[in-house]
């Protein structure tokens, strides 16, 4: 038995662009435990309700995070809705699902280009970048952000997306279609690749159940399991199954998440065949809130929980979000537990982790 | 930027951002905006960096480290404040956590606005920066052909 040291990781680290800090207690060169420290990017964003009003908030809660912004914001409008029973004209659902699965791919590709990056492969990360560029100008023609799009309000959404602008979507998500065909060859089935990822930090099912964890981490360990399938917004009129793998390997969440873009790819398609062709975009909310509700959206990295609070004012109560990565953390400690210290960047990007989320 | 007689490299630091912005940075590097054509290298080791990107504005917690990876930098160096959380701590600025733009703790020189920052904005911030940086190393070799080792240069 070697001895035992502490090696901290983070909060300023290559592998990572955000701030985490683990302490690893390493035997040699193998990982005894982890454990994380957070709070370096703690804004208290959830404090922010009693400051601006709930329409406002909206614009709050969408700067949560800038990767799956779209979501958080259209968590929070619709967590609101709910709970004040407003009811979303049908053309903005379909809307806010095109921009869901769309956040979806471009979360995907720049996660695959972390990974890639994370095993020392520099161009399949420029790869992986360059074919998210073009998603990341269809979200900017149809909302014209980039990161932040501000779409979202409580009743609807603000902005349509005519149907010469749903035609350029479709053409350019058949071109990624392609590309990343090309891509998955090296990002699947290289031999480089697999002898990195294949075997590396394994979570049984059991475990992935018994640590809570959520999206494409869970079901790379097997567990079926998709907020989508609850059937908010378009979901109910789309047709998909959740993506899962038996491998619980860092090559099995690489392929849940490459295999989840095509997926999302082909949801857009179906929501824009089904289109619906009423006008109408949002309904005016006159109430003010009152009340609670939970709500539940899959983003990019599983499972989001929101809940507000409402007391009859402008302002709520209590707007709580609970998100993905925190979720996921407990799994990570674990697949660290027993990995090469050289495998402790990899491990942590395969959660995909989101640490301004995370703290808020 | 008439003339570049270094190349200068690039730490990146995400203060307390939403994530928004250091995307954006890291597509600025990648080969559709491509950052690298003007000469810098993105690094990891602030003991090797010469611009030092910042994002998201400073918490108290991270007051230490954004202080402490800037007295690393060996000198002359350059601060460049991507976002508008950065600059002046942004939509996150009444937050009971967050106590301001990165000029909190450290002598910023250049602000890049934006919501995210766009890449442009981040190109045209580097741009500024690597000049900026060349300035100063001219004269940071000036001071010290004329007042021996232990001339030190603004920022």
């Amino acid at each position: 038995m070697g001895k035992r040291s502490v090696i901290p990781f983070g909060p300023q680290h290559p592998v990572l662009p955000e701030p985490i800090h683990l302490d690893l207690v390493v035997e040699d060169e193998k990982v005894v435990e982890a454990i994380p420290s957070v709070g370096f990017v703690h804004r208290g964003l959830e404090s922010l309700v009693t400051k601006k009003d709930f329409n406002t908030m909206a614009y709050v809660a969408e700067r949560t995070c800038g990767i799956c912004s779209f979501m958080h914001g259209m968590g929070y409008c619709e967590c609101v809705e709910n709970m004040m029973g407003v009811e979303v004209p049908i053309r903005a659902k379909f809307l806010r699902t095109i921009w869901s699965e769309m956040s979806r791919v471009h979360s995907h590709l720049l996660w695959l280009g972390l990974l890639a990056d994370g095993f020392g492969h520099e161009n399949l990360f420029y790869q992986c970048w360059r074919i998210r560029e073009r998603i990341l100008d269809m979200l900017e023609m149809t909302t014209g952000g980039r990161c932040i799009f501000s779409v979202n309000q409580v009743g609807g959404v603000l902005k349509d997306i005519p149907d010469d602008m749903l035609k350029s979507i479709e053409e350019a998500i058949t071109d990624i279609e392609a590309e990343l065909k090309v891509v998955q060859k090296t990002l699947l089935y290289d031999y480089t690749v697999k002898s990195r990822l294949c075997g590396v930090g394994i979570l049984t099912k059991e475990q992935a159940h018994d640590l809570g964890t959520v999206g494409p981490f869970m079901r790379a360990s097997g567990i079926k399991s998709d907020m989508r399938l609850r059937g908010y917004d378009a979901y109910p009129y789309l047709d998909f199954e959740p993506i899962t793998s038996d491998d619980c390997d860092c090559y099995a969440r690489c392929d849940v998440r490459t295999r989840e873009i095509f997926q999302a790819i082909d949801l857009i398609r179906q929501a824009i065949a089904k289109m619906p062709s009423e006008t109408d975009l949002a309904v005016q909310v006159k109430d003010k809130p009152s009340g609670e509700y939970f709500m539940r959206v899959e983003q990019p990295r599983g499972e989001a929980v929101y809940y507000t609070k409402g007391n009859g004012s402008m302002f709520l109560d209590r707007m709580r979000i609970r998100t993905p990565t925190f979720a996921n953390l407990p799994g990570l400690c674990e697949t660290l537990k027993g990995a090469d210290l050289a495998d402790v960047g990899l491990l942590v990007i395969t959660i995909d982790p989101c640490v301004s989320c995370t703290e808020r | 930027m008439a003339k570049v007689s270094r190349s200068p490299w690039l730490l990146h630091y995400d203060g307390s951002s939403c994530n928004g912005c250091d995307i954006e940075v890291l597509a600025c590097l990648t080969p559709v905006y491509d950052a690298e054509r003007l000469g810098i290298i993105n690094t990891g080791d602030p003991m090797q960096a010469d611009i030092f990107l910042i994002t998201g504005g400073i918490n108290t917690q991270n007051q230490a480290v954004v202080k402490q990876l800037y007295d690393q930098m060996p000198r002359p160096k350059v601060v460049v404040a991507v976002g508008v959380c950065a600059c002046t701590g942004g939509i996150f600025k009444e937050c009971y956590n967050i106590l301001g733009g990165a000029d909190t703790v450290i002598p910023v020189d250049i602000y890049v606005p934006g919501c995210a920052a766009r890449p442009q904005a981040i190109i045209d911030g580097i741009v500024k920066a690597v000049a900026l940086f060349q300035q100063r190393s001219e004269e940071h070799d000036r001071l010290v052909k004329e007042g021996g080792k232990g001339a030190a240069v603004n920022g």
